[in-house]
């Protein structure tokens, strides 16, 4: 099973790679953009998807400043 | 007095660290693979990129069968010195609390900065003056001191902020101007400055030796 992991700076911890971003897309001449926010995507193969969470809390991320999300996609 | 300086695939500040400790005693290499510690008095974790930083920088490195033994060494009260990426590593392995996030600016930082010892109680700083002011460079990217409003408080409340920025010289952001913290326990000190490159007038300061003299005091008079 293929599982994908989206990782992103916890709300309320300045990221500046974010804003740095969302300073620059007005720059090229795209407006109206607000609450950029960059992070990571991890994708995986895994017999199940139960151990993702866990593999997260460990090593993935890590839990102090950043929240995860675990997807199955196929 | 023994030190043992950690080496990984990708540290590059291990040499001036042996240099440093060698000025109070022997200093010894551990390499990540080996969980031996080889009998050393002190463990210093050096910085560089360990394992390319893969990831999160020092995500990786806490898992080396090295850092096993450093863990356990630590727990049963040995003095481990955490230095840039030493520090993240620590944190990363919850030696230490909380976390770097990238520095605010955004960009590799290179300079002297000062920096207050705002407790000469523990482990690594015995040797110093409490608010001392040390001389010492930083040279990060990744420096920006993270942790929770409530870990914060519990820190203030048992003195675990070991380093701060002196005023105007907070480089990176790091929330109340933390620059290095300790454990409960203050055996175990981390800090994002690099006291290993200021050991001799040479370089423009001496003032990072103490940190080292302080472990080697203590090692004295056990």
């Amino acid at each position: 099973m293929r599982a994908r992991v989206l990782i992103r700076p916890k709300e309320g911890i300045l990221d500046p790679q974010g804003q740095a971003v969302e300073r620059a897309l007005p720059a090229l001449g795209f407006e109206g953009v607000a609450n950029v926010h960059v992070g990571r995507l991890v994708e995986l193969d895994v017999d199940s998807v139960d151990a993702v969470p866990e593999m997260c809390e460990r090593l993935l991320a890590n839990p102090l400043i950043e929240d995860y999300e675990v997807l199955a996609v196929e | 007095m023994k030190f043992g300086v950690v080496r990984f695939p990708g540290s590059c500040d291990e040499v001036d660290a042996v240099l440093a400790c060698e000025q109070q005693g022997e200093a010894e290499i551990l390499w990540h693979g080996d969980r031996d510690l080889k009998g050393v008095d002190a463990v210093v974790v050096p910085g560089g990129f360990s394992y390319g930083d893969y990831l999160r920088v020092g995500a990786i490195a806490q898992f080396s069968p090295v850092m096993e033994a450093v863990a356990e060494f630590a727990r049963g009260g040995g003095p481990v010195l955490g230095i840039c990426n030493g520090f993240q590593v620590l944190c990363e392995a919850g030696l230490l609390p909380g976390a770097l996030l990238p520095n605010t600016g955004l960009r590799f930082l290179c300079r002297q900065v000062d920096v207050e010892v705002v407790n000469a109680e523990t482990t690594f700083t015995g040797a110093c003056g409490e608010g001392e002011l040390l001389s010492i460079p930083v040279k990060h990217t990744t420096g920006r001191y993270y942790a929770p409003d409530a870990t914060l408080a519990e820190m203030d409340a048992n003195e675990q902020v070991v380093f701060r920025y002196a005023a105007g010289n907070n480089p990176n952001g790091s929330v109340r101007d933390i620059a290095g913290v300790c454990n409960r326990e203050r055996n175990v000190v981390g800090l994002m400055p690099h006291p290993e490159h200021a050991v001799d007038p040479l370089t423009g300061s001496a003032d990072g030796a103490c940190l080292f003299a302080s472990a080697a005091r203590l090692a004295a008079a056990a």
